[in-house]
């Protein structure tokens, strides 16, 4: 009896430290740092949303923005983002979980690599491996400056830009110095496409 | 995708310079919290509000009953209010969480799991995710630590049968140590591209033709105390691998440091609450040597890249994040499995088989390098007590542990430890395999698909949270399998290691002989560096040799 008083009390004390708890950890935390971020860095804190000529919201710098059709091809016009498991929805972010000797995971790189090959008009062996793999998160906006270099003739061509002009845009957009380093040299896919945008005249 | 060992040195290096500057202040500020008398104003209306007495302290039977309680409150308050979530604010427009899931979740995270059985996106809205997800990731982490620091003052008093009081210890965790971390730590990664707002925003791309709906919601706040605390589970589906939780190569590089920021610290807390610093550095010391040597051998894994359609892709990739590189996303892996935390910046499905092997291994082996908050510390000092038992039998005296005898008591609670924890993993995932029904959920073949199995309970029960992610786990019998792994891999080693606090508090302390095996510097060292992997070889080869070891060589 006594012990099942003493769980009881326990139980009280568990139920007002925890509604407590919840109220500075839960609450006044995650608001204060709402407030703070706010304050120093909403450009970041708002999700990193770059806008277009006429500054409307067009994107976000951090996330994939493919343009492609329901089957998941992308649009000859643009540079081309990595394969998404979740078809580059930011709602949905994923991956295709498949292990590196799965026979699907194996069909899809083949068929993924013939693609890229015959849209960039190259030899199958040229494809770099991000053209060819879903990333982690299906929304990753970087892929290789060998795949980004594979793609400037088609989008100069399809934008009546010369190849000079959007090697530049690439270069541009190409992650160097340290970061380069730590990681890898990349370009942003979504910045660099709204980049080409920018220099194409309105049709 | 490039595996840079350029990049791998350096950054190897870097945290390793960073924990040691760090581990001193952070170690020193750690004694000065849980030996301080001194309640601050606030925290004496807490107590008064929550009805705690903040000058009783609990015998160890009481500190483990309070512990238990409040554990159990937790998971119930969590479990009701995402049934609840279709009629609570900040829903998101999302309905009540589904039994399993929601059963499943509240377990995982009062457990500092973190196991991900729902997607996040699709299932729990801004009110769970805030005050009720990241609030225990903070109070589960605090947990871990109150029940390590339960066992140091066990070896440190003598003659007593006081170990602190759990409620005092818990609120000091949360509200000294974790809070103000995070918080810092949460700047940082608002500063550096994580996402804290609490709304969507539309965004439309004219000239292509695409709209985007970007999310939203308060994700600095939590990715920072799921890294801080161990914990692992993520805002969104794609955990660490989210631009939105992990922008770039420096947070990720940071949120590396802040995995194994306190685990790495405690030990120099416990070698001063124990009064003898070579104590904290030798354990330190085996933590850092296991840490090191399973994050070259990942780096070596990674960057061989085995598999058959890694060989077709021309390189690494599936999995990957071209923002990182292979070489911060090895170090990544290493870290989040060797403590149990859990995050992931890569698909570990997809890594090379034996990179994925040596994801589990990290797990098989406790959690003890540097392990959870808290819990990694405990891990490792019961491995301590089977080594001087085990070099007591060597020179046949006694076994003593910091002047404390290692009687039968002392070691049946020892070796109930280390059996625990193996028991659950293999037995369920044993019981699981021979289900055709359950094996469905992986939907992976040959061994790929009982990795996918072993390394789901191996998490579980190690209360990591990380996932060979093609297993689908939300089905009634999964939720209920990994739900109990992960509680009697919680609980079943804080009830002992109270037990063990308990009895060690009350023993007199014998002053050292020429019979003594010392428990610091390289010999002793050595001696549980060996026991540690030599335990965990024994209890899992077999099973291991049936999954990624069996996948990695036959190719």
């Amino acid at each position: 009896m006594n012990t099942l008083f003493g769980y009881l009390r326990q139980a009280g004390t568990a139920l007002r430290f925890l509604f407590l708890a919840t109220v500075v950890l839960g609450l006044i935390y995650p608001l204060a740092i709402f407030g703070i971020g706010q304050a120093v860095a909403p450009f970041q804190a708002n999700g990193s949303i770059v806008r277009d000529a006429a500054g409307r919201p067009a994107a976000s710098a951090l996330i994939a923005q493919v343009s492609a059709n329901d089957a998941g091809t992308q649009s000859p016009l643009w540079f081309h983002a990595r394969p998404s498991a979740a078809k580059w929805d930011p709602g949905a972010s994923t991956a295709n979980n498949l292990g590196p000797n799965d026979p699907k995971l194996l069909d899809a790189v083949k068929t993924d690599r013939a693609a890229v090959a015959a849209a960039e008009g190259v030899k199958e062996s040229d494809v770099p491996a991000d053209a060819v793999t879903a990333s982690g998160s299906g929304l990753d906006p970087q892929i290789s400056v060998a795949y980004a270099r594979l793609q400037v003739p088609r989008v100069a061509k399809a934008h009546g830009l010369s190849p000079e002009t959007v090697q530049a845009m690439v270069d541009r957009r190409t992650v160097t110095g340290l970061e380069a380093f730590l990681g890898q040299p990349s370009v942003n896919v979504t910045e660099l496409n709204l980049d080409v945008a920018a220099a194409t005249p309105a049709k | 995708m490039v595996f840079s060992i350029a990049s791998f040195v350096t950054q190897v290096a870097v945290l390793l310079l960073l924990l040691v500057l760090v581990h001193k202040p952070l170690g020193s500020y750690l004694v000065r919290v849980f030996e301080g008398k001194k309640s601050t104003r606030v925290e004496r209306l807490f107590y008064r509000l929550s009805g705690v007495d903040p000058e009783t302290e609990q015998s160890w039977s009481i500190y483990l009953r309070s512990v238990l309680v409040f554990s159990a409150v937790s998971i119930l308050v969590v479990f009701l209010l995402q049934r609840l979530q279709g009629v609570l604010p900040g829903n998101n427009s999302l309905p009540g969480v589904d039994p399993w899931t929601a059963m499943n979740t509240a377990i995982s995270f009062a457990t500092n799991t973190n196991w991900q059985t729902y997607v996040p996106e699709s299932t729990v809205g801004i009110f769970v995710q805030m005050c009720l997800l990241a609030v225990q990731n903070f109070l589960s982490a605090a947990v871990g630590i109150v029940v390590v620091v339960a066992l140091i003052r066990g070896i440190a008093r003598t003659r007593t049968d006081r170990l602190g009081n759990f409620w005092v210890d818990l609120a000091r965790t949360s509200f000294r140590v974790l809070l103000p971390m995070a918080a810092l730590a949460a700047i940082v990664m608002v500063i550096g591209g994580v996402v804290q707002n609490f709304w969507a925003t539309d965004v439309v791309n004219q000239a292509a033709g695409v709209t985007q709906t970007i999310p939203g919601g308060p994700v600095a706040s939590q990715e920072a105390i799921k890294i801080l605390g161990t914990n692992g589970g993520g805002y969104f589906n794609a955990n660490s691998s989210h631009p939105f939780e992990n922008p770039n190569v420096f947070i990720s590089m940071f949120e590396v440091f802040l995995i194994l920021l306190i685990p790495s610290a405690l030990p120099y807390a416990y070698g001063r609450m124990v009064g003898d610093q070579r104590q904290g550095y030798t354990v330190v010391g085996v933590m850092g040597a296991l840490w090191l040597a399973s994050t070259v051998l990942m780096g070596w894994a990674v960057a061989s890249a085995q598999g058959t359609a890694t060989a077709v892709a021309g390189g690494l990739g599936e999995g990957f994040e071209q923002r990182f590189g292979a070489a911060q996303s090895s170090i990544f892996a290493t870290a989040t499995t060797l403590t149990s935390t859990g995050a992931i910046n890569v698909a570990h499905d997809s890594l090379p088989p034996l990179a994925g092997g040596i994801a589990m291994v990290n797990m098989m082996l406790g959690e003890v390098a540097p392990g959870g908050t808290g819990s990694g510390l405990y891990g490792l000092l019961i491995l301590a007590i089977v080594s001087v038992f085990i070099a007591g039998l060597m020179v046949g005296r006694t076994p003593e542990f910091l002047g404390k005898k290692i009687g039968p008591r002392e070691m049946k609670l020892t070796a109930m430890y280390i059996l625990v924890t193996p028991v659950v993993v293999l037995a369920l995932a044993g019981i699981t395999v021979l289900l055709p029904y359950a094996m469905a959920n992986a939907p992976a073949s040959g061994p790929h698909q009982f990795s996918e199995v072993l390394y789901a309970f191996t998490s579980g029960a190690n209360n990591n949270g990380s996932a060979f992610g093609g297993i689908t786990s939300s089905g009634p019998y999964l939720s209920t399998m990994i739900g109990l792994a992960m509680l009697f891999g919680r609980f079943l080693p804080i009830v002992l290691v109270l037990a063990l606090a308990g009895s060690l508090a009350k023993q007199p302390r014998i002053p050292a002989s020429s019979g003594t095996v010392p428990t610091h510097g390289w010999l002793f060292g050595s001696l549980l560096l060996g026991v540690t992997v030599i335990m965990t070889a024994l209890s899992y080869f077999p099973a291991l040799s049936l999954g990624p070891l069996a996948e990695g060589l036959l190719k």
